[in-house]
């Protein structure tokens, strides 16, 4: 075969829908896609993002990995299952879109300064320090993700809905020291990096 | 009914559509003695209702006109109407099939001169016409209706509009005394031309139908086009009675869609092609039609209709599948909104009139009448040669009328080897 020939074998060899489908959570679905874009059409965030998951689709066909891995069109998925329920062919998309993003995010693709991947962030570490979600830190967090002025104005503003919160016995201003968490932590911990572990290989075969 | 005779070398054909008397004729007329059972009073089944055939356009009465005649012609060929299968029992070459036969309450007296219906002021949704206008209770379904005898709606028995037509009647025709009969048959080959049904659009939800009454499924629009239809020919909205000349089409309404139905029902592109000429046909240049689509399956000798369509320059193709369907108030006129998949547009586009490619589903549920024939996942019946049960038509697949009646002459064959094996082993 002639360098030409190799060369537009490799172009279309398609590592990226293979990459999804070995490595994004219910990525061998993306190959039933039959591009109708009823997905599209019921999506309720459907103005607002970029890429609908139709064209998404449809860009992993086409090889465009980073374009598809460093999009916010994923994070802007509110899980409603809209297209779930309406996918002709029974794609999982809501759960196709969380796979990419989780992907894009752990290869260090993933928009930086979008407000969901900054949340899941936090919620993330919040959850691993203690095996427990701390809710008091997350919500605090999440009001002081943006800076310390904005922060401020909306704990203030929340103040009422908090206090409340801690008369009903639903939240107690205890977890800001320490906090609850599960009673292995070094085993949790063992867990995740081993699953970290994992599929961090995974991932590695299409990284070259 | 006394007068039928059946024996292990009779063959049953069960539906009088065109795939039914289809396969009744062509073994008739090789000389084998043949049963056509319909469950409606009048042949020709859901071809009948249609305005035109694609690709060729021309009128379905045309060619049903051809085989009424072939049927009076022939001595071997005895049609009951009103009949439905209720039980069937035993094996290849000899089944015994138990039918119901519902009273009609006019005999062969009937001249279909209509003075019935005249006095009758009774009136009942007409099936016919799909619901879209209503007939009175005694009644020719259709002008051209085979046989060409009235019926009288079981609903009016007992009734005074029912004795007020059996006195209009001067030709002794009205028996309101007639009773439901019970007849065995016993045959050595039974064809199931059982035919198909339009999907119930009610199912999809995203689409309106149930709620918006200018979305109209692709069987409705059939019956509007006929003079002698519910809008005598012409294309009216069903919520104001205005001219739709702005009118959109979408395909696969409930066809390729595993929350309805699976599998492709094949006519929809083709029936929908015929329908944007009808547009044309009725209005001119002032007639618009815009298609979404998923793909458009005008297969074989059909691609030059689709060319000649798309080429017109009043029809537009938008590739996507509409995402769901709201109303305009003010207007009445359905919006479309979805993405189209030819640069993931969004797209809102109001339309006079929805027309849904309706899906075609097998109108019988084969597996819970417990037949011993195989039943696919999309409800069809598989072909079997150890059988001595065949299905013609749409009973088989999801067929326009040229392949239905390749399929029905198909299973006339097989039927004929069937009998003609019980013949030789008695011989």
């Amino acid at each position: 075969m002639s360098d030409l020939n190799t060369q537009m074998k490799e172009r279309y060899r398609n590592n990226f829908l293979r990459e999804v489908t070995a490595n994004v959570e219910e990525g061998e679905w993306v190959r039933m896609c039959m591009q109708c874009g009823v997905c599209a059409g019921s999506c309720p965030m459907g103005p607002h993002w970029e890429h609908p998951p139709q064209e998404i689709f449809m860009m992993i066909r086409a090889n465009k990995r980073d374009e598809v891995l460093g999009s916010s069109s994923m994070w802007f998925c509110t899980s409603c299952y809209n297209c779930i329920a309406r996918c002709p062919r029974g794609l999982p998309i809501t759960h196709i879109m969380h796979g990419l993003a989780h992907y894009g995010k752990r290869l260090g693709i993933a928009p930086k300064e979008q407000p969901t991947v900054k949340f899941s962030q936090k919620f993330w570490d919040n959850l691993y320090k203690k095996g427990r979600v701390n809710e008091l830190k997350l919500g605090l967090a999440l009001y002081f993700m943006n800076g310390i002025g904005e922060g401020i104005k909306t704990s203030l503003k929340m103040q009422k809905i908090g206090l409340g919160m801690w008369k009903t016995k639903r939240m107690t201003p205890v977890e800001m020291v320490g906090g609850h968490g599960c009673k292995d932590i070094k085993g949790f911990h063992a867990i995740l990096d081993k699953a970290r572990q994992i599929e961090e290989a995974k991932a590695a075969q299409f990284s070259g | 009914m006394t007068d039928i005779v059946a024996t292990n070398q009779t063959i049953l054909v069960v539906g009088g559509g065109i795939s039914g008397m289809t396969a009744a004729l062509e073994a008739a007329e090789c000389g084998k003695d043949v049963i056509l059972l319909e469950k409606n009073p009048y042949l020709g089944g859901r071809v009948s209702q249609l305005y035109k055939y694609f690709p060729k356009l021309c009128f379905p009465t045309c060619g049903m006109e051809i085989n009424f005649r072939r049927i009076k012609a022939n001595r071997h060929l005895k049609v009951v109407t009103m009949a439905e299968v209720a039980e069937v029992s035993g094996d290849r070459g000899n089944y015994s099939v138990k039918v119901k036969v519902s009273p009609r309450y006019i005999n062969e007296n009937c001249t279909a001169c209509g003075e019935c219906s005249k006095v009758v002021e009774t009136e009942f949704d007409d099936e016919f016409q799909y619901g879209l206008s209503k007939r009175k209770g005694a009644y020719l379904t259709f002008n051209m209706a085979y046989p060409q005898r009235y019926v009288i709606d079981p609903r009016l028995i007992g009734t005074a509009d029912a004795d007020k037509a059996k006195e209009a009647c001067k030709y002794d025709a009205v028996n309101l005394d007639m009773q439901e009969e019970e007849i065995t048959l016993n045959v050595g080959a039974i064809v199931w031309a059982t035919g198909w049904q339009p999907f119930d659009a009610n199912k999809i939800q995203p689409y309106a139908y149930d709620r918006n009454p200018n979305v109209i499924t692709s069987v409705e629009l059939e019956r509007m086009m006929d003079p002698f239809g519910p809008t005598g020919g012409k294309i009216l909205r069903p919520s104001d009675g205005k001219e739709a000349k702005d009118i959109a089409f979408i395909q696969c309404a409930g066809s390729r869609d595993q929350n309805y139905l699976k599998h492709c029902s094949r006519i929809c592109c083709m029936a929908t092609l015929k329908q944007c000429t009808y547009v044309r046909e009725k209005y001119g240049d002032d007639g618009k039609a815009t298609v979404y689509y998923i793909d458009i399956r005008a297969i074989d000798r059909f691609e030059d209709f689709y060319r000649k369509v798309k080429n017109d320059s009043n029809i537009s193709f938008t590739k996507s599948k509409v995402a769901n369907i709201t109303l305009d108030k003010a207007t009445g006129n359905p919006i479309l909104n979805g993405v189209d998949t030819e640069g993931y547009h969004r797209y809102s586009n109001p339309h006079e009139l929805v027309v849904l490619a309706i899906g075609m589903q097998p109108s019988v549920d084969f597996q819970s009448l417990g037949l011993n024939v195989n039943v696919n996942e999309h409800g069809f019946i598989e072909a079997d040669p150890e059988s001595g049960m065949f299905a013609a038509g749409c009973a088989s697949d999801a067929l326009d009328v040229n392949r239905a009646a390749q399929s029905a002459t198909g299973c006339a064959l097989r039927a004929i080897q069937v009998v003609n094996q019980v013949a030789a082993a008695e011989a």
